[in-house]
């Protein structure tokens, strides 16, 4: 583990010029306090590696089809209360996994299958959870907006708007505390950046040089308010203007883009510098959840952006022209991801619910 | 060959209109074509095909209405691969948690009159003491539900529309009462309460604000220092913990620290208490929190008409009050009287059915359990006299304590927790001032000592039901 000097003795706050767009992320990485390589996995630099694009390629497929999976069986009544789908956002969740390191953790809103699956999760405990069955990651406690896989790092799912972000500093204190090198990843949307409490944990991030990624997944509607209607500083990367934290802009419908960011922002925290704020500029397909009727926008928005902007689309248009695509390899990726979406769909019908004595455990730890 | 299902698109959902098909026999789609449009009780929504295939046979023609959720509306036809549609044949859909089925057919109408003395204004009660945890017992209640004119007619209104007519008419009335809150105007509110308000008024009196419940509920607290009147909508109750102390030490306190020169008349509403399958975040009943403080008062109706009568007063109430209101609730219709000036007391509770064996209190949603339970344990021979408390601050404790005097039992009901809860408090008041009466422990029945789970099983047991509620009356009667 790259363990970073300067992360017990913080610099005195080098004064910070506006963004800091310059770096590209092998100069970040060649700027490693620990000399090495800080980033497992980011981009090389020679080219993008083919089975990295694959792998990519694969994971936001499978968070697609899982996602179309879900809203499926919410409207066979399978699924209930609020069901929030990640379509058109997938490239933020597998992007930023290129770039954590074993330890690392993940916080986020109640939209967080995707992070779920990106992060590793069996499809299956993740379906059953949202089927409320035994075998759900959360044993059917929490649902659909409370995921949770705190072996892989990952704090859950949250569905108190922004009130995960001061948590997900808490993450990254003990990190700091700790002096262990960990990064907290700490997302939330463009409808959270305006809670109050996001600014405290701003504050007090910076002030303490936290080693937390602020990641705001502005899919640009917060239900039906779009960032116009709702925010003064539509730029949500300068929101850590007042308090010294600086932030980029990064297209988060571009997987690699989302990769490489990632990995410039994982290392400036990790090495002792204090917070970053990624704003991910992206876009949900589905309504905000499963009763939404999506009235505050118009079908041609919508489909603008799936024809132009899909991130699965444009990776593999990607990979097309590096000629990293043969026929066979990517229909072999298609119907892997069929099934396992199909396999997990028919476990989380099929698997039991919890017992009824589970009612009255994990309220407390056991004694 | 695939179904179509009807689909659920809300939590609460369990039928639909179709009101459309985009699509005709024969026709080719892709997934994501949108194919038809269903209406529900809160929107119309586009349903989209989830399989590519052609269109064989319509179930359903447009404009069929009830239709219910998972009955096949249209048959597929496929090309192979039966694991790309994920249409199961429609026996192994699960069924849809829905605590409330019932309830519509046993809800009484209101009775709708009170007689007695008008109290056009609703609240200012200056024969209470503001203290409510000890107040001892007034000799009788001077509150009572205003007189209808003669004639006026009776219209069936949905919760949800009986609160909207409220605050139109209040704006109508006032102009310095406007709405704010997180899709309150464009979106036309989350809930569809605040529908076609924004259309009437304008964005100067129905505000849309951003996510962020502390803030605007601390600027209507100062916008009604300066006079004005704010209804302050909260999505959901649950986000109005964001706000709390905006509430209390903002609103509620006030009066009193400024030695009475600080006037905060607002209204903190919206839904409060569980919906289905939301979980623990989104599951949690207030009423006690609220009802804990002085200053505040707290209202939590069931029907329609309460619903409108005590939303008008709250709004022309100089103090502030915290309105809860359920979204379980939002749909059921209910007898309503067609008078603008139909204004209901703040603090009176209302006997829904009258008998001399025990006695029910319950409040919001659980008075349409508490009067289901009523009506199973009349078949058993025992009478309940089952009262909706529909103000929790101040609690109408003469109407309960008199009722129990008479049946010499009590059963209370609530949602929320038990521990410190409605339930506790009634019972003290209960014991306090008509101990020598009781000939049973004064009982409890109430949510489950667990944050909500999200599974369906879990999740119904963690409820009160009927069948809870009968148990315990008789085990007060000793049956
Ligand atoms: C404190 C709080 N207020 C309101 C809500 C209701 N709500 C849930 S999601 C949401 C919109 C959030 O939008 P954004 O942060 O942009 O995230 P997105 O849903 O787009 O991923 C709202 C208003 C909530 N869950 N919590
Ligand atoms: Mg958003």
């Amino acid at each position: 583990m790259a363990r970073a000097p300067a992360n017990r003795a913080p610099t005195k706050a080098a004064p910070k010029s506006a963004t800091p767009k310059a770096s590209t992320p092998k100069a970040a990485a060649g700027k490693s306090a620990a000399g090495k390589s800080a980033v497992n996995g980011a981009v090389a630099a020679k080219g993008p590696d083919k089975a990295k694009l694959l792998d990519w390629y694969r994971n936001m497929l499978l968070i697609r089809r899982f996602e179309e999976r879900a809203g499926q069986l919410y409207g066979m009544g399978l699924i209930g209360g609020f069901c929030h789908l990640y379509i058109g956002q997938e490239a933020i969740a597998v992007g930023m996994q290129a770039v954590k390191k074993p330890g690392d953790q993940v916080i986020t809103g109640y939209r967080d299958h995707g992070h779920m699956l990106a992060a590793g999760m069996d499809p299956k405990e993740v379906m059953a959870e949202l089927t409320g069955r035994a075998a759900g990651s959360a044993h059917g406690k929490g649902g659909s907006m409370h995921m949770f896989d705190v072996a892989a790092g990952f704090f859950g799912g949250h569905g108190i708007v922004g009130a995960q972000v001061p948590l997900g500093c808490g993450l990254a204190f003990a990190n700091r505390y700790r002096d262990n090198g960990q990064v907290s990843f700490t997302y939330f949307g463009d409808g959270a950046a305006n809670q109050g409490q996001v600014y405290e944990a701003f504050n007090m991030a910076e002030l303490w040089k936290l080693p937390v990624v602020f990641v705001v997944e502005n899919n640009q509607y917060a239900m039906g308010t779009s960032v116009e209607r709702s925010s003064s500083e539509t730029h949500l990367y300068k929101r850590g203007v007042s308090f010294n934290i600086p932030g980029e802009e990064v297209d988060g419908m571009d997987v690699q883009a989302v990769a490489e960011a990632g990995a410039k922002a994982a290392e400036y925290a990790r090495t002792g510098k204090g917070p970053f704020i990624l704003e991910m500029k992206t876009y949900r397909y589905r309504g905000h959840s499963m009763s939404d009727p999506a009235k505050y926008r118009t079908r041609e928005e919508v489909d603008a952006v799936r024809k132009t902007r899909d991130p699965i689309d444009h990776l593999r248009e990607k990979m097309e022209q590096l000629g990293y695509t043969d026929e066979e390899a990517m229909k072999r990726i298609d119907s892997d991801v069929k099934k396992i979406v199909a396999d997990a769909a028919e476990f989380a019908r099929t698997a039991p619910e919890p017992d009824p004595a589970e009612l009255y455990t994990d309220i407390y730890a056991k004694a | 060959m695939t179904d179509v299902l009807m689909p659920a698109l809300s939590p609460t959902m369990e039928e639909g209109t179709l009101s459309k098909w985009n699509v005709k026999e024969g026709d080719t789609v892709r997934a994501g074509d949108v194919i038809a449009e269903i209406e529900t009780d809160k929107a119309t929504m586009e349903v989209e095909a989830v399989d590519e295939g052609v269109i064989e046979q319509i179930l359903v023609p447009a404009g069929t209405e009830n239709v219910k959720v998972n009955a096949p509306i249209a048959r597929l036809k496929g090309e192979g691969d039966s694991s790309s549609n994920g249409a199961a044949p429609p026996q192994s859909a699960a069924p849809t948690a829905s605590p409330n089925t019932d309830e519509q057919k046993t809800v009484s109408p209101p009775p709708g009159t009170g007689g007695g003395g008008r109290e056009a204004d609703g609240g200012g009660q200056p024969a209470k003491p503001a203290s409510e945890g000890a107040a001892p017992l007034a000799k009788a209640s001077p509150l009572k539900d205003p007189e209808l004119p003669a004639g006026v007619k009776m219209v069936r209104v949905s919760v949800r529309d009986a609160l909207r007519d409220a605050i139109a008419e209040e704006m109508r009335r006032d102009g310095d009462v406007f709405l704010m809150g997180e899709e309150v105007a464009q979106y036309q509110g989350a809930y569809k309460v605040s529908r076609e308000l924004l259309q009437e008024f304008g964005d100067r009196r129905v505000v849309d604000t951003p996510i962020t419940e502390y803030g605007f509920a601390g600027l209507g607290v100062g916008a009604a220092f300066a006079g004005l009147k704010p209804i302050v909508e909260f999505m959901t109750f649950n986000f109005a913990m964001q706000a709390i102390d905006a509430i209390i030490n903002g609103a509620a306190k006030q009066r009193y620290m400024s030695g009475g020169q600080v006037s905060v008349p607002i209204v903190f509403r919206g839904p409060n208490g569980a919906a289905a399958r939301v979980a623990a975040q989104h599951s949690q009943d207030y009423s006690a929190w609220y009802g804990a403080v002085p200053g505040l008062k707290v209202i939590a109706p069931y029907d329609a008409a309460d619903a409108k009568g005590l939303l008008k007063a709250a709004i022309r109430d100089p103090d502030p009050v915290v309105f809860l209101e359920n979204e379980m609730l939002y749909g059921l219709e209910f007898d309503v009287p067609d008078d603008v000036d139909f204004v209901l007391p703040i603090g009176k509770a209302r006997i829904r059915r009258e008998g001399a064996d025990v006695t029910i209190t319950a409040h919001s949603r659980m008075v349409g359990l508490a009067l289901q339970a009523a009506e199973q344990l009349a078949g058993e021979g025992i009478e309940a006299e089952v009262i909706d408390l529909r103000t929790l601050r101040p609690l109408d404790h003469e109407t309960i304590v008199e009722s129990v005097k008479k049946t010499n039992r009590i059963v209370t009901v609530e949602e929320g927790w038990g521990a410190f809860g409605v339930g506790a408090e009634v019972c003290q008041r209960v014991i306090e001032n008509a101990f020598d009466w009781l000939d049973a422990p004064p009982t409890r029945v109430h949510g489950e000592d667990v944050p909500m789970p999200y599974a369906a099983n879990l999740e119904a047991l963690a409820l009160p039901t009927v069948d809870k509620i009968v148990a315990a009356v008789k085990a007060v009667t000793y049956k």
